[in-house]
């Protein structure tokens, strides 16, 4: 079995061409690995003999001297909010604990289009809700660096599966960090695309305005690659972009042209001083390497989390209302009547982080409300994007820390909802603007935690962000 | 007290895409439970809905037709609610920006003799989605079909202009009409592809503001909608005669008792969290779209109605009957087409053809005498080869048979004899039959004439031409 | 505008969940703990701004009226928790007196 040491996807592809491995070789030993790695809860799913079949068939592909896909034998992970044809689709829920997917999500129909290799679906916070992933009804995921703390979240399995080389790359989705603030607090790289590059169709919805598919890998490269793959427009979903996809693997640039925005809204006393020493060690690698750091502000930053916690919820109400016992999904037993079917089912099939987003989201929504919250809340998001789309006119990227605080203990915070949610202050305004970014290792803080470095970029500006990802990596190698 | 009815309907309308609203199911009526239905129409997770492009259309020509501001950009929304029948638990329908405001149509409440149009106002027309079927008296559960969860429907909510319950019901006849004329919808109450809803209140007479108004629904026909409504002036009327007060309430008619009960409070309790749906994206009608649309748009009922009476020289209620529907509209003009006579299409398309399709009660698209056999029957009746009698019969067997109405009246010798000799013969031997009831003409008995073409039709076996029979006649008895 | 417990029932019977009293208690004061950071949303001065839904700028994105082939009733009823005869099955409305 060959150790799973590949520095990269071209790496591995290089290996799989020239006859040194095989997929099969490869997809057991990541098999193996999610195996001996089985207690930190990554999986919900593995997909243990359909992940060989499906390598020995492209083993033969190859040898056939066939066409092979960009991501031929890649293996990968899904967090298990993706829809995958006659696979288990749980969501992290009790609700859909036993719900069978009957149709392929766009994005997986892509990624088996250009031969890669699915090893299973990935643990998370219920329907994506949470930033510890301790709110899944498959339990708790553990953090690799430390096995004492959260990964992160909501996408923390996905995050996992990467930094525990049970997968190369894993999908995630993001809402207000969900593949961002894990990918930070487990060390690895995650990327959030804009709103609209990648398909949603058999991603289910959490807050559909914010919800994107995103990528965790060990480099920007290999993250890349897959980006473009999954990237691009989709006739099943109407919130897609038609705008070209670019070539974000081969992305480079000068930093001599580069203007990097440094907003002093992220540098507040919200950040741990040991986080913001280890994000500007960065800006000044940046610096030193001929980029110029541009002071920019983003003045309804602090309205950000607000205005999430007010639209998300709301579209999460709606979203979830098709959860109700009677088409699919679990259903109480012995129900009086429809009523109760419906009563009783949510109750008992949601958790508690759930049940307060519903809660919240259809107080909002709710006759006498809606202009005093749903519509502010709308329009302060306008002011947010406006904010970000301003400052793209002075410069190219914006950078700042992603979490303000490390990976934190498993249970620290369960029992405080708002903590919970402050600890997404610098991912969700990015989600409320729609623009990408990418969260990069940073070194660590004062306890050896990994910190997160992220990069925002101007809408469908991808590109770039990889190209200095791809630069900023080479100086953690040092 | 005189009290006078103040009501605004809420009509839903199915239009008749192929396909749903939000995907590409088929929207065919009567297949099997559950198999018109995917991933998107049964709210698997994951799916997400994609705007019918004819759909759009649909409403659109509606608007124009109803003389509506067509909104430039227009959202749809979500209305949410928990029903077995709605799988997403929330309807996309519209409600900040709906598609079309503000127009409306005109109803004719005069008589055969003098038109009385009245107008009646449309606050909106929208798009939404139908819901699946429910079924409740199988056994002790409910059964669902969700095959016609997702067909589009457009819902036309009127001002309260209605003061009458034929008003309603010539209101709905106006609608109906006009989807059929627009080809978006087959119209049909019956078969539930049009449904109405309305907004019933009552004020004294001469009084202006409005009395507080009930909504009765589960109206499933015209008679329903007239005759719901009547009891529920009746009802309110009562109320407040005997000192009460009208409570605002949502009523459900119920057709076999014949009368309104009020729905369960707990199906009122509606807070429908209305907020705009983030999986669609905005819809801008750009006036090259307008163009297009409104280019492809059918001649309106009272313009075709006008231009009848200009050109066919038809009386205006004859014009009226023929424009009712569009189908029937051009059945008559290709009828005059092959015919070249409109006063004659008029006559039989009104007559025998109207009546035939009232007695089978069928649409005249299942008609089997198309347009242009009636015109050559037309035609052979004006070319005096068939009397109007025959004329008629032939009519009836054309219905039986696919023949040209020229091969029917040459199979079976219904030809008329326009043959001077013949009829000279027969003429003669009927005049020397009678030679009583001769002299009695000659002597000034003139109404005894229609007593010899009566005879002489007889001799011939019905099938002289009249004309001929009636020009030899005079010349024999007024001869010597 | 602070939540009181009526409105934790009010909104648990349009969301159709249930609570225990304790965890309606509870409930409450998160939300009013959250809904109360929310609060200073009012401090802005948002008079002019258009709402911002459309989160990216496209517009009438259509599907042509073409029939697509459906899934089969046996995978529509796949994960059905009760059926019969090709139909979902759900208990029945009771009046509520």
């Amino acid at each position: 079995m060959p150790e799973l040491s590949f520095a990269s996807y071209p790496d591995l592809r290089e290996q799989l061409l020239s006859k040194q491995t095989t997929c099969e070789a490869v997809t057991a030993a990541y098999l193996a690995r999610i195996q001996s790695k089985k207690h930190l809860n990554a999986f919900i799913t593995v997909f243990a003999e359909k992940a060989l079949v499906r390598a020995k068939e492209l083993d033969a592909k190859l040898a056939s001297g066939k066409t092979i896909g960009k991501l031929f034998g890649l293996p990968i992970a899904i967090k298990d909010v993706i829809a995958i044809k006659d696979e288990r689709l749980t969501c992290g829920s009790k609700i859909l604990s036993n719900f069978t997917s009957v149709y392929d999500a766009t994005v997986i129909t892509r990624l088996v289009a250009e031969d890669a290799i699915i090893l299973g679906k990935t643990n998370m916070d219920e329907f994506a809700m949470g930033s510890s992933n301790e709110n899944s009804f498959f339990g708790a995921v553990k953090n690799p660096l430390d096995e004492t703390r959260v990964p992160g979240g909501s996408s923390g399995g996905s995050a996992v599966a990467v930094a525990a080389d049970c997968a190369m790359v894993s999908l995630g989705t993001d809402t207000g960090g969900s593949v961002r603030q894990p990918a930070s607090f487990c060390g690895v790289v995650g990327v959030k695309p804009t709103y609209g590059r990648v398909s949603r169709y058999g991603l289910v919805a959490f807050a559909s305005s914010f919800d994107q598919i995103g990528v965790f890998a060990k480099n920007a490269g290999d993250a890349a690659l897959v980006l473009q793959v999954i990237a691009g427009e989709d006739k099943c979903d109407s919130t897609s972009s038609d705008k070209p996809v670019g070539d974000y693997a081969a992305a480079s640039i000068d930093l001599s042209n580069l203007r990097v925005g440094v907003p002093k809204e992220f540098f507040t006393d919200a950040l741990a001083p040991d986080i913001a020493a280890a994000v500007n060690t960065k800006l000044e690698f940046l610096k030193s390497r001929g980029a110029t750091l541009v002071p920019v502000s983003l003045p309804h930053s602090e309205h950000a989390l607000a205005v999430y916690y007010i639209l998300a919820p709301a579209e999460a109400s709606a979203n979830l209302a098709r959860f109700d016992g009677a088409r699919y999904g679990y259903r109480a037993a012995d129900v009086k009547d429809l009523t109760d079917m419906y009563v009783r089912s949510r109750s008992e099939g949601f958790g508690a982080e759930v049940k307060r987003r519903i809660m919240l989201g259809t107080y909002v929504l709710s006759s006498g409300y809606y202009d005093a919250y749903y519509r502010k809340a709308q329009q302060v998001r306008r002011l947010v994007r406006e904010d970000y789309l301003k400052a793209f006119e002075q410069v190219d990227v914006i950078a700042g820390p992603t979490s303000p605080i490390a990976p934190f203990k498993l249970g620290e915070k369960v029992d405080d909802p708002l903590a919970m949610y402050l600890a997404d202050i610098y991912t969700v305004p990015i989600n409320l603007a729609g623009v990408p970014a990418i969260s990069v290792p940073a070194g660590v803080d004062k306890q050896g935690l990994p910190v997160g470095l992220q990069l925002i970029g101007n809408l469908f500006d991808e590109s770039r962000l990889f190209a200095v990802a791809k630069i900023l990596e080479q100086s953690e190698m040092k | 007290m005189e009290y006078e009815l103040v009501a605004g309907l809420e009509v839903h309308c199915q239009l008749n895409t192929h396909t749903k609203a939000f995907c590409g199911c088929s929207t065919a009526f009567g297949a099997q439970a559950n198999t018109n239905v995917c991933p998107v129409c049964l709210a698997m997770p994951g799916s997400l809905p994609v705007l019918n492009a004819r759909a759009l259309e649909s409403i659109i020509k509606m608007g124009l037709a109803t003389n509506c501001r067509i909104a430039p950009y227009s959202t749809m929304a979500r209305k949410n609610y928990f029903y077995p029948d709605l799988p997403k638990g929330y309807q996309i329908s519209q409600f900040e920006d709906p598609v079309c405001s503000e127009g409306f149509v005109e109803v004719d409440t005069g008589d055969a003799k003098q038109s009385s149009l009245k107008k009646i106002r449309l606050v909106r027309i929208h798009l939404e989605e139908d819901a699946g079927k429910s079924i409740h008296d199988i056994g002790a559960e409910t059964y669902v079909d969700a095959n016609r969860c997702g067909v589009p429907l457009i819902e036309i909510v009127s001002y309260p202009d209605i003061r009458s319950t034929r008003e309603a019901s010539l209101y709905l006849q106006k609608i109906r009409q006009i989807v059929r004329y627009l080809g978006i919808s087959d119209g049909n109450m019956d078969e539930g592809s049009l449904r109405c809803d309305a907004n019933v209140s009552i004020r004294p007479k001469g009084q202006e503001a409005y009395g507080t108004r009930t909504e009765i629904k589960n109206m499933n026909s015209f008679k329903s909608v007239e005759k719901a409504m009547e009891y529920e002036v009746l009802r309110q009327t009562e109320v407040l005669e005997s000192g009460g007060r009208v409570v605002q309430e949502t009523l459900l008619w119920d057709a076999d008792k014949m009368e309104t009960r009020p729905m369960r409070s707990k199906e009122q309790a509606h807070d429908y969290r209305y907020f705009p749906e983030p999986d669609l994206v905005p819809i801008e009608v750009t006036s090259k779209m307008l163009e297009q649309i409104t280019s492809s748009l059918p001649e309106f009922p009272e313009a075709r109605r006008d231009r009848f009476v200009a050109e066919y020289k038809l009386p205006r209620y004859d014009a009226e009957v023929l424009t009712a529907s569009r189908d029937i509209a051009d059945y008559f003009e290709a009828t005059v087409k092959t015919s070249g006579d409109a006063k004659q299409s008029s006559n039989w398309v009104m007559g025998e053809v109207l009546r035939t399709l009232k007695e089978k009660a069928i649409d005249i698209a299942d008609f089997s005498i198309d347009a242009g056999r009636l015109g050559e029957l037309i035609t052979l009746y004006n070319g005096g080869t068939v009397s109007s009698t025959v004329a008629k019969e032939v009519f009836a067997l054309m219905m039986a048979s696919k023949d040209a109405p020229s091969k029917i009246v040459n199979d079976r010798g219904l030809a008329q004899v326009s043959d001077n000799a013949a009829i000279e013969t027969a003429v003669a031997e009927i005049i020397a039959a009678n030679p009583s009831q001769r002299e009695q003409y000659r002597s000034g008995k003139k109404n005894l004439f229609g007593y010899f073409v009566g005879e002489t039709m007889k001799q011939m076996s019905g099938k002289a031409n009249p004309k001929l029979i009636t020009d030899i006649l005079k010349q024999k008895l007024d001869a010597a | 505008m602070a939540v009181t417990k009526q409105d934790v029932d009010y909104i648990a019977v349009l969301a159709r969940l249930a609570f225990t009293d304790a965890e309606k208690e509870k409930l409450t004061d998160e939300m009013n703990s959250v809904l109360g950071y929310m609060e200073k949303l009012n401090s802005l001065d948002t008079t002019g701004i258009e709402p911002l839904s459309n989160m990216n700028d496209r517009t009438n994105v259509f599907r042509p009226d073409e029939i697509i082939p459906s899934i089969s009733n046996s995978d529509a009823l796949r994960n059905a928790p009760d059926k019969q005869d090709r139909f979902f099955k759900v208990p029945k409305v009771i009046e509520q007196k």
